[in-house]
C-alpha cells in the first residue's frame, strides 16, 4: 500500500515536470498563434538551438556548476530570444496577410535549423553539467523524487506567473490580449502591431530555449532531436488548451504530463508495452476533440 | 496547348518504359548509366515519391487540408506487408490484400476523428495520430516492429523477379506503373463530382456550406483516397529499401510537403515533378556532402553544405518567398518573361 | 485646398475575393460638420470606410488626409494621423473591460477621459466590467468614446444606430453632434432620421461609385430624390 502511494506521489510530481516543460514550449506556441495566426513549426528549433547554445557556453567556463549551469542558461535563453525576433522579422514579416505560406516557411525553417543544429554539433547527445543536488532525492509521502523535479516545476510555476502579470498588468500585454481577439481592430485603434508580433517571437523564442535547457537538466543531456519531440507535445498541449489562452495551456500541459507518466507506469506495466504513456497523449488528444472540437478555453469571443 | 498534352504520354512515358534498356550516363545526375542497378533504384525511388506526393498533394493542394500525418499511411505500407510477410509468414497476396483492408480502415477511422476540426487544429491533430504511429513502431509492441532496427523483410513469398539486384529494373517498372496509376487516378478523382467539390471546400469551405452540401464527407473521402494511396508508395518503398523507422517521422511528412510546395501544390505535374526533384537532389546533396572539395571549405560553409535537409529546407523557403506556384510555374515565368513586353500591352 | 479639405477620395477601387466592389469611389469632405455617406444595403458604404483606414487592400485610387498622401500607410499610421475610427460591429475586444478598451485607445497618455465620461456617464461606472457583457447600445458607447479619447482631426463612423433602441439612438445622435463640433466626421447611417438630424453634406454611393454629393438640407427637402437615390422614403426611422 505504502508503495503505492509512493510510487503515485512519485509519478505525479514527474508528471508535472514534464508539464512544466510542456508548458514552457507551449504558451509561447499559443500566444503567438492566438496573436498572429502562425502555427510556428520553428518552435522545435528554437528549443534545441538554446539547449545547444546553453550546453555550448556551459563547456567554454569554468566555475562550479550552478554558475556554469545559470550562465549558459541565460545565454541560451538571450539566443532563443534573438532567434524567434530575426525569424519573425525576416521571414514571417514578409507573408503577413499570407497565412498558409507563413506556415510553410516555419516549416522550411524547421528542416533546415533542425539540420544545423546536426551538423554544427554531431548526432550524438551532449551531456549537461548538472549539480549533484539535482540528483539526490527529497523523500515526500514515502516517494523519492529527484530534486530537479522542483526545479522544472518551479521554473515553469514562475514563469506562468510572470506571464499572467505582463498579460494583466503591462500596456503590452494589453496589446496582446486584445490582439489575440481582434488583431485588425489593434491596428484601427494607432498601435503598430508587428512590433508586438515581434516581441511575442522574441518571448516564445526565449521560454521555448528554457524548456530546451529544462530538458537538459531532466534527462542530463541534449540531443539533436530533442525540440521535435518536445514541440509534438507542445502542439497537442495547444490544442487542447485552446489556442492563445496561457491558463488553457498551463492546465492542459500538466494533464498531457500527469496522463503520459500515469500511463506510462500503469498502462504500460499492464499491457506490457512501453509507449502506452506516449500512446495515451494521443487518445487523450483524440477524444478532448470529440467532446470539445475548440478545445478546452477557446479564444475570448465567437 | 493540344501539342503540350500529348508531350507527356507521346515522349515522356515511353521515355520513362525504356530507361532500363539505355546505357547512357548522365554524369552528376545519377550514381552510374541508366541501366546500372543504382541508377535504377534511384529512379524508382523518385518516381514512388512522385506519386506519393501527388496523393499528399490531393489533401493539401486540391482540397486545401494542411495534414502533417500522411508518413503515417505511407508508413502502413511498409511495416503493414512486412509483418505479415516475416513475422506471420502470409503469402504474398494475402499481406497485400490485409494492406488493402488496413490503408482504407485506419484513414477512415483516423480522418473522421481528425477531420472534426479544421484548419491548423486538423494539421496538429494529424501530427499527433502520426507521431503515436511512430511511437508505436519505435517501442516494437510484440516484437513486431522492430523498433529502431527494423524488419530483416522475409523475402521467401516474394516472386524471384522482384528479388535481388539483377531484378531493379522490374522494381523500377512497378514504381513507375505506381506513379501512372496515381496520376491516372488522381486525375479521374479530380474531374469527378467529388473532385469538384474538393476545390470549392479549398476555395472557401462556408460557400460550400451555404450550398447545401456537409464539407465533411467529401473530405474524408479526400483523406481516405490519398492514404490509400500513399500506403501503395509504402509497399514499394519496402521492396526498394525495406523497412527503416524513419517513415514514421514527422520530419518525414514535412519532406512530403516540401515535394508538393517544390512542384507546385494544387498542379498534378507539379506534385509529380516535386516529388521526383526532391527525391533526385536529395541524393545529390548528400553525395555532394561526401565530396572532398567540401569537407575542405572553411567550417560556415562547410557545415550547411554538408546537411541535405538544411539545403533542401532553404529551398523550400525560398520557393515559398519567391515562386509561390514551384516548378508547375516555371513554364508560365520563363513565357511571361520572355513575353513580358506584349503581356504588358495587351493588358493596358 | 489642403487647409479646407479633411478627406480627398480619388478613384477608390477594392476588390472583395472575386467581387468588384468599389469602382472608382472619389469624393472630398470640407472641414467641419458632419458628412453622411449614404446609399442602399450592401452597396460598399462599410468598404469605403475600411479602405480608407488601410483594413482592406486597394487596388487602385488615392486617399488624403488633411492634404497628406496616406494611400500607402499601414493602418496604425494613418491613425496616428488623427483618424478616429467606429467600426460597423463595434468590435470592442469582449475580454477587455472598458476601462482597458479605453486605455487601449489612448494615444500619448493624455486622453480626454472627462469628455468621454461626460458624455457617457454609464462608462465611469461600468470601467471595471467586461467589454463583452455590455449591452449593444453601451458596446457602441465604448467604440464611440475609443475614438473621442484622443484628439482626432477626421472620425469614421459606421452605422453607430444599428440595432439600437430608440432612447439610445437619440444618447448616440447627441454624442455625434458633440462629437462633430470637435472634429469632421463622416457618418455612415441608414436610419435617415439620424442622418438629416447631424449631417451637414451627403455623399450618395450606388453601383460601386458616387452617384450624388451635396448639402443634406438639399437632398432631404426632395423625397423622390432620397428615394430614387437610396430606395427608401425619407425621414422613414
Ligand atoms: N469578404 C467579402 N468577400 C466578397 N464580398 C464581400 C465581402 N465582404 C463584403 N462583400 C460584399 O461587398 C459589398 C459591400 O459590402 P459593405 O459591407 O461595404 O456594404 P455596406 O454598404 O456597408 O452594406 P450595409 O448597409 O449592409 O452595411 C456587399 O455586396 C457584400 O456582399
Ligand atoms: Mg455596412
Amino acid at each position: 500500500m505504502e508503495a503505492t502511494i509512493s510510487t503515485f506521489v512519485l509519478l505525479t510530481i514527474t508528471g508535472l515536470g514534464l508539464g512544466a516543460m510542456y508548458f514552457l514550449v507551449a504558451s509561447g506556441l499559443s500566444l503567438i498563434y492566438g496573436l498572429m495566426g502562425v502555427l510556428n513549426f520553428a518552435h522545435g528549433a528554437f528549443i534545441t538551438f538554446g539547449a545547444y547554445v546553453a550546453w555550448w557556453i556551459t563547456d567554454q567556463i569554468g566555475g562550479s556548476f550552478e554558475v556554469r549551469l545559470l550562465v549558459g542558461g541565460a545565454c541560451g535563453l538571450a539566443f532563443g530570444a534573438a532567434l524567434g525576433a530575426l525569424v519573425e522579422l525576416v521571414f514571417i514579416r514578409p507573408l503577413y496577410r499570407r497565412p498558409v505560406e507563413q506556415v510553410l516557411v516555419t516549416v522550411g525553417l524547421a528542416l533546415a535549423l533542425g539540420a544545423l543544429v546536426y551538423g554544427i554539433w554531431g548526432a550524438d547527445a551532449k551531456f549537461f553539467p548538472i549539480p549533484d543536488w539535482t540528483l539526490d532525492t527529497t523523500t515526500i509521502l514515502g516517494a523519492n523524487i529527484p530534486n530537479d523535479r522542483f526545479v522544472e516545476i518551479g521554473v515553469a510555476a514562475v514563469v506562468l506567473v510572470g506571464l499572467i502579470a505582463l498579460l494583466r498588468f503591462t500596456r503590452i500585454g494589453l496589446v496582446i490580449r486584445a490582439g489575440v481577439e481582434n488583431r485588425a481592430m489593434v491596428t484601427a485603434l494607432g498601435i503598430d502591431v508587428r512590433k508586438t508580433f515581434t516581441l511575442v517571437f522574441a518571448i516564445g523564442g526565449s521560454l521555448a530555449a528554457l524548456a530546451g535547457v529544462l530538458s537538459g537538466v531532466y534527462y542530463g543531456n541534449v540531443d539533436p532531436v530533442r525540440g521535435t519531440s518536445l514541440l509534438i507535445y507542445a502542439f497537442i498541449v495547444v490544442v487542447i488548451g485552446g489556442f492563445g489562452s496561457i491558463g488553457g495551456s498551463a492546465v492542459a500541459a500538466v494533464a498531457v504530463g500527469l496522463v503520459q507518466q500515469y500511463a506510462n507506469f500503469y498502462v504500460a506495466d499492464w499491457l506490457d508495452w512501453s509507449g502506452a504513456g506516449d500512446v495515451s497523449v494521443m487518445l487523450l488528444l483524440a477524444s478532448v476533440l470529440l467532446l470539445r472540437p475548440e478545445g478546452l478555453a477557446p479564444k475570448v469571443a465567437h | 496547348m493540344q501539342a503540350r498534352r500529348l508531350v507527356v504520354p507521346v515522349v515522356l512515358l515511353p521515355l520513362l518504359v525504356v530507361v532500363p534498356w539505355l546505357s547512357v550516363d548522365l554524369p552528376f545526375v545519377l550514381p552510374g548509366a541508366l541501366d546500372s542497378p543504382g541508377s535504377l533504384q534511384l529512379l524508382a525511388l523518385c518516381l514512388v515519391f512522385a506519386g506519393v506526393a501527388l496523393s499528399y498533394d490531393l489533401l493539401f493542394g486540391f482540397t486545401g487540408l494542411l495534414s502533417f500525418g500522411h508518413a503515417l499511411y505511407f508508413a502502413l505500407g511498409v511495416y503493414v506487408p512486412a509483418i505479415a510477410l516475416t513475422e506471420w509468414e502470409w503469402s504474398l497476396p494475402a499481406a497485400l490484400a490485409l494492406l488493402a483492408g488496413v490503408a482504407i480502415v485506419v484513414p477512415l477511422v483516423l480522418g473522421s476523428v481528425s477531420l472534426r476540426v479544421t484548419g491548423i487544429a486538423f494539421a496538429m491533430v494529424t501530427l499527433a495520430f502520426a507521431q503515436a504511429g511512430n511511437v508505436i513502431v519505435q517501442t516494437n509492441p510484440g516484437g513486431l516492429t522492430g523498433g529502431d532496427e527494423g524488419i530483416g523483410l522475409n523475402v521467401d513469398p516474394l516472386p524471384d523477379f522482384l528479388v535481388g539486384v539483377v531484378n531493379t529494373k522490374n522494381l523500377y517498372w512497378l514504381a513507375l506503373g505506381y506513379a501512372v496509376a496515381v496520376f491516372l487516378i488522381a486525375r479521374a478523382a479530380i474531374g469527378s463530382s467529388a473532385g469538384h467539390v474538393w476545390r470549392a471546400i479549398r476555395e472557401n469551405e462556408r460557400r460550400v456550406e451555404v450550398i447545401g452540401l456537409r464539407p465533411y464527407p467529401y473530405k474524408l473521402l479526400a483523406f481516405v483516397l490519398a492514404s490509400f494511396l500513399a500506403a501503395w508508395g509504402g509497399f514499394l518503398w519496402l521492396l526498394l529499401i525495406g523497412v527503416t523507422p524513419e517513415v514514421t517521422t514527422a520530419t518525414f511528412t514535412l519532406t512530403l510537403l516540401v515535394m508538393v510546395v517544390l512542384g507546385g501544390a494544387g498542379a498534378r505535374f507539379g506534385a509529380l515533378a516535386g516529388g521526383f526533384v526532391y527525391t533526385l537532389l536529395d541524393y545529390r546533396l548528400r553525395n555532394l556532402a561526401g565530396e572532398e572539395r567540401i569537407q575542405e571549405l572553411p567550417d560556415v560553409l562547410r557545415v550547411p553544405l554538408s546537411e541535405p535537409l538544411f539545403l533542401l529546407g532553404a529551398l523550400f523557403v525560398a520557393i515559398v518567398f519567391f515562386a509561390p506556384g514551384g516548378i508547375s510555374s516555371f513554364p508560365a515565368r520563363l513565357r511571361s518573361l520572355v513575353h513580358r513586353r506584349a503581356a504588358k500591352e495587351s493588358a493596358s | 485646398m489642403s487647409a479646407v479639405t479633411a478627406l480627398r477620395v480619388e478613384d477608390l477601387h477594392v476588390y472583395l475575393g472575386e467581387s468588384h466592389v468599389l469602382q472608382g469611389v472619389s469624393f472630398s469632405v470640407a472641414k467641419g460638420g458632419v458628412t453622411a455617406l449614404l446609399g442602399r444595403n450592401g452597396v460598399g458604404k462599410t468598404t469605403t470606410l475600411r479602405a480608407l483606414m488601410g483594413l482592406v487592400p486597394r487596388t487602385r485610387g488615392t486617399v488624403e488626409v488633411q492634404g497628406e498622401n496616406v494611400t500607402r500607410l499601414p493602418t496604425h499610421a494613418i491613425v496616428r494621423r488623427g483618424v478616429g475610427y467606429v467600426p460597423e460591429d463595434r468590435d470592442v475586444f469582449a475580454g477587455l473591460t472598458v476601462e482597458e478598451n479605453l486605455r487601449l485607445s489612448e494615444r500619448g497618455g493624455d486622453g480626454r477621459y472627462d469628455l468621454v465620461y461626460d458624455l457617457f456617464p454609464e462608462l465611469r461606472e461600468r470601467g471595471r466590467q467586461r467589454a463583452g457583457t455590455l449591452s449593444g447600445g453601451q458596446q457602441q458607447m465604448v467604440a464611440i468614446a475609443r475614438a473621442l479619447l484622443n484628439d482626432n482631426s477626421l472620425l469614421l463612423v459606421d452605422e453607430p444606430t444599428k440595432g439600437l433602441a430608440p432612447l439610445l439612438v437619440t444618447e448616440v445622435a447627441v454624442a455625434l453632434e458633440r462629437a462633430a463640433e470637435l472634429a469632421t466626421t463622416v457618418l455612415v447611417e441608414q436610419n435617415l432620421g439620424v442622418a438629416q438630424r447631424v449631417a451637414q453634406h451627403v455623399v450618395v454611393l450606388d453601383g460601386g461609385r458616387v452617384v450624388h454629393e451635396g448639402t443634406a438640407a438639399e437632398l432631404f427637402a426632395s423625397p423622390e430624390r432620397v428615394r430614387e437615390l437610396l430606395g427608401v422614403h425619407g425621414g422613414h426611422n
